[in-house]
């Protein structure tokens, strides 16, 4: 592309990456969540491909796979945590440490260290997103052929 | 008060993916009426869990003595809109790989299981 | 002849759409609320988190998202066979 697009995509990509990286990490007490801020980050991979070409992204593909595999061992991992009460039980939720806080029935300002294992899922699932959609991404951009447009 | 008006807009929603669907032959045509099924019926789920005069649930910063919208059917939005993009993904896939096989995307020329 | 069948099947499924929807409860008064109301008033104390939504999606429907994120791997599976790259 001309090169307005390439630096607004240079400006814009951490952007991107940031606001997901924003929207994973409140996930649990403002409107977001893994997929959602998964989703944000993975429009900045979108944004490199049509402002860079297919190769600037083709030496993502592993990586983006391997992202995608620890995403979802450790949802699983972070589900089996819990096995010694069910599956997906919330065992950090008020236990004081790790994202431990117990929070105050009723409206309150929202403390990032509450939520027990939530907000290491939504790590999780957010990694596993970003992953997944990237891989999808540069699919489909390697097998269009490698001219750059 | 408006009535079922929204329900009725979700459902017309519906009804213009349906028409896109039956009545073109494009294969990204008949990808993009399947998008807009999914969207009206989200929207659809969405208006289901509404409570008049209801807040997003969500307690950080809410507003004292205000009811909340149901949780429950955004949630399962949010796992419908997901799958709707996997899926979308794959039918993408699907349309490039006939594209790239047939030359055209016209979905009469597929019928045939001719490999 | 086809193009007419095609029309009749759309009209039908559009008055029976239209007429249901017309019909439904009215907008914003939901009949069965007791499980959004629990989850609305116990959240904050079951799972420790704000965002009502987030905790039904990971902790009281935690299956769901493992399905979820399933059918994420299987479709980014299913891409990475269909767009292989036959020769070379």
């Amino acid at each position: 592309m001309s090169v307005v697009v390439r630096t607004i995509a240079r400006i814009l990509v951490p952007v991107a990456l940031l606001f997901g990286g924003y929207v994973i990490l409140h996930g649990h007490l403002t409107p977001g969540g893994g997929f959602q801020g998964g989703a944000v980050a993975a429009s900045a991979v979108a944004l490199l491909l049509v402002a860079f070409g297919t190769s600037a992204v083709k030496g993502l593909k592993s990586p983006f796979a391997v992202l995608e595999d620890l995403g979802g061992v450790a949802f699983v991992v972070l589900g089996f945590l819990g096995i010694g009460y069910t599956f997906f039980f919330n065992v950090l939720a008020g236990s004081g440490g790790l994202f431990g806080a117990p929070v105050a029935p009723g409206p309150n300002p929202g403390f990032l260290n509450t939520g027990g294992t939530l907000p290491l899922m939504n790590w999780a699932v957010g990694f596993k997103v970003i992953g997944g959609l990237g891989a999808v991404v540069v699919l489909f951009a390697l097998f269009g052929g490698g001219d750059d447009r | 008060m408006i009535g079922n008006v929204p329900f009725v807009v979700c459902m017309v929603l519906v009804l213009l993916g349906l028409a896109a669907l039956l009545f073109r032959r494009n294969l990204i045509k008949v990808v993009i009426g399947l998008k807009i099924i999914e969207n009206g019926v989200n929207l659809y789920l969405v208006a289901t869990g509404y409570v008049q005069g209801g807040v997003v649930p969500i307690w950080t910063y809410a507003p004292p003595d205000a009811a909340m919208v149901l949780p429950t059917p955004q949630a399962l939005t949010l796992t419908s809109i997901v799958i709707g993009l996997a899926t979308t993904a794959l039918m993408l896939a699907f349309a490039v790989v006939i594209h790239r096989h047939k030359g055209s995307l016209d979905g009469r020329k597929v019928v045939e299981l001719s490999g | 002849m086809k193009r007419w069948v095609l029309l009749a099947a759309f009209l039908v499924v559009a008055g029976s759409l239209l007429l249901g929807a017309a019909r439904m409860r009215p907008f914003g008064a939901p009949r069965l609320d007791l499980m959004d109301r629990y989850f609305n008033a116990l959240s904050q104390g079951e799972a420790a988190t704000n965002n009502v939504v987030t905790a039904i999606v990971f902790d009281y429907r935690g299956y769901d998202t493992l399905g979820e994120a399933t059918v994420l791997f299987t479709a980014v599976v299913g891409v990475a066979l269909i767009l292989r790259r036959l020769k070379g």
